[in-house]
């Protein structure tokens, strides 16, 4: 399978700037200049207090897993080759959520509440998707 | 109780499950035609039309294409889209028409080939890539539309303890009401091994965790409450109904708790009723984890104990709140986002006393809900004989 195939995201003028740090392996999400929260995935408006004043703030890029799925059966043939492989929902430090992979472990090693850590998997030379793996500590 | 102002006159399906020999519009209006004959009525009585999309094909202004097909030139016209919500939502958006007095008899109707457009395979694929993930920060990872629910079953598993045995009690109860349905997809008795045992898709969901995939329309037409007594069918009035949205994609949200609260909680408080006072609830299932946390969210048990709640029979026929005996999305028709429909002819038709061996004895009180997204968008109904 071709990486070509494979749904890869397109962003827009809203979401550039997160893939474009993602490119360069930073994480980083819209932070409020007014309530200082952050929040995923990018709006026009802080859903907390409403403001519009909101940059792209660096995070640290450690989380917790807060569910997973082992997908066994592949939503297209772009994924056959991959299953099983674990879809998850990460609550990061700062506090969003958000869905990603978690890789770099046996599929059936991971658990809700297990510590994680940002990784870059480069997808295509346009694009490159943060993923998770498991911290030692876990 | 509230003073109704509107009711359901007359309902119909198409045929359901693989039904090669129909285009989406053909199963349209099959279930059009069944609806007017159950009513009485005739298409030119029609004089409002509501639908939803079609996702297999690219239709512009829904509503439109199935007006000029059934040769209609409704007063009033619209398509709705609360995705797996549309269908209870249609019949609450037919009653404010026919309130405002901008028409009088509105058809509503939804389906499609979902099964037969393509594959089952081309299905799955566009259903994943189809919106209820995220196409940017979601869809690149792979999950599956199950993948999102079985989130959050994996999550109300953690916090709840809810078992995979309690989930394929859902399953199980629900294609047994399936099978006493001539027009379910799927009638074959299931036990909970055979759900424990069937292929798991994406941890914790097996396949018969999963909604089908099937070709299927569904219709009904409302009326006002006064024209609605002088028709040929026992009225089904509209006494309350409540929608809600906590999100639109899963990622950045709560996964236990849905907009059926609120959806539920204005629900009843319009019809002036409570979950005791229901005798049989239309739950949508496109999983069986929505039933579970639906259950909890609308009240009918504490937030956790759904799990414990749908086990024991009291979900089944005879059962203390027999819930989608139609036999829902699981087994009797899942044609994409007009699957939800089917619960609305379901509640109508327990309501009449016509629902043959799976009728609920002495049913005055039904509830509807319906699920759009992943436990994104909520419409609850409460339907009644007065």
């Amino acid at each position: 399978m071709t990486a070509a195939e494979r749904p890869v995201p397109t962003p827009d003028a809203a979401t550039a700037p997160y893939w474009s740090a993602a490119l360069e392996r930073r994480l980083v999400m819209p932070r409020c200049l007014d309530c200082s929260r952050y929040h995923f995935y990018p709006r026009t408006l802080c859903p907390h207090c409403g403001s519009t004043r909101l940059e792209w703030s660096a995070c640290g890029g450690r989380g917790t897993v807060y569910s997973y799925t082992i997908v066994h059966r592949a939503p297209s043939p772009a994924f056959a080759a991959d299953v099983p492989y674990v879809v998850a929902v990460v609550e990061i430090d700062e506090g969003p959520r958000l869905m990603t992979n978690v890789v770099g472990c046996a599929p059936d090693a991971v658990r809700i509440g297990m510590k994680v850590g940002v990784a870059f998997r480069q997808v295509t030379d346009d694009v490159t998707l943060p993923v998770f793996e498991l911290l030692n500590e876990s | 109780m509230s003073n109704p102002q509107a009711a359901i006159v007359g309902i119909g399906e198409s045929r359901v499950g693989k039904v090669p020999d129909r285009s989406a519009l053909q199963l349209q209006a099959d279930a059009a035609q069944a609806a007017l004959a159950d009513a009485g009525l005739r298409m030119a009585d029609i004089d409002g039309l509501l639908t939803t999309p079609v996702r297999v094909e690219h239709w512009n202004m829904p509503c439109g294409v199935v007006a000029h097909h059934l040769g209609i030139h409704p007063s009033y016209l619209a398509t709705v889209d609360l995705a797996g919500a549309s269908g209870a939502a249609m019949i609450h958006q037919a009653a404010l028409a026919v309130a405002s007095g901008q028409c009088s008899t509105v058809l509503c109707v939804a389906g499609q080939n979902l099964l037969s457009h393509g594959s089952r395979a081309k299905a799955v694929k566009s259903m994943a890539e189809g919106g209820s993930a995220h196409p940017q920060f979601e869809v690149p990872y792979g999950p599956l539309v199950p993948s999102l629910y079985a989130l959050v079953a994996q999550r109300h598993m953690h916090e709840y303890g809810t078992t995979s045995e309690q989930l394929a009690e859902v399953a199980v109860t629900i294609r047994r009401h399936a099978s006493l349905n001539p027009n379910a997809h799927k009638r074959e008795p299931i036990t909970v091994d055979d759900v424990l045992k069937s292929r798991m898709i994406t941890s914790p969901l097996h396949v018969l965790d999963c909604a089908l995939v099937s070709d299927g329309a569904a219709a009904a037409i409302v009326t006002s409450a006064a024209r609605a007594h002088d028709l040929k069918r026992r009225p089904v009035h509209l006494l309350g109904q409540g929608y809600g949205l906590r999100h639109s994609h899963i990622g950045d949200t709560e996964l236990t708790t849905t907009g059926a609260v609120d959806s539920g909680r204005d629900a009843f408080r319009t019809a002036g009723l409570k979950p005791s006072d229901v005798d049989v609830a239309q739950i949508y299932d496109c999983f069986t984890i929505t039933v579970i946390i639906e259950l909890e969210d609308l009240g009918f048990c504490k937030k956790g104990e759904g799990g414990h709640f749908v086990a024991g029979g009291r979900i089944g026929l005879g059962g203390e709140l027999p819930i989608t005996t139609h036999g829902g999305l699981l087994s009797a028709c899942h044609p994409g986002l007009g699957g939800g429909f089917f619960h609305v002819l379901e509640a109508v038709r327990q309501l009449r006393g016509d629902a043959g061996e799976r009728q609920v004895k002495d049913a005055e009180v039904a509830l509807v809900h319906g699920n759009g997204g992943v436990i994104s968008i909520h419409c609850t109904l409460i339907l009644g004989k007065e």
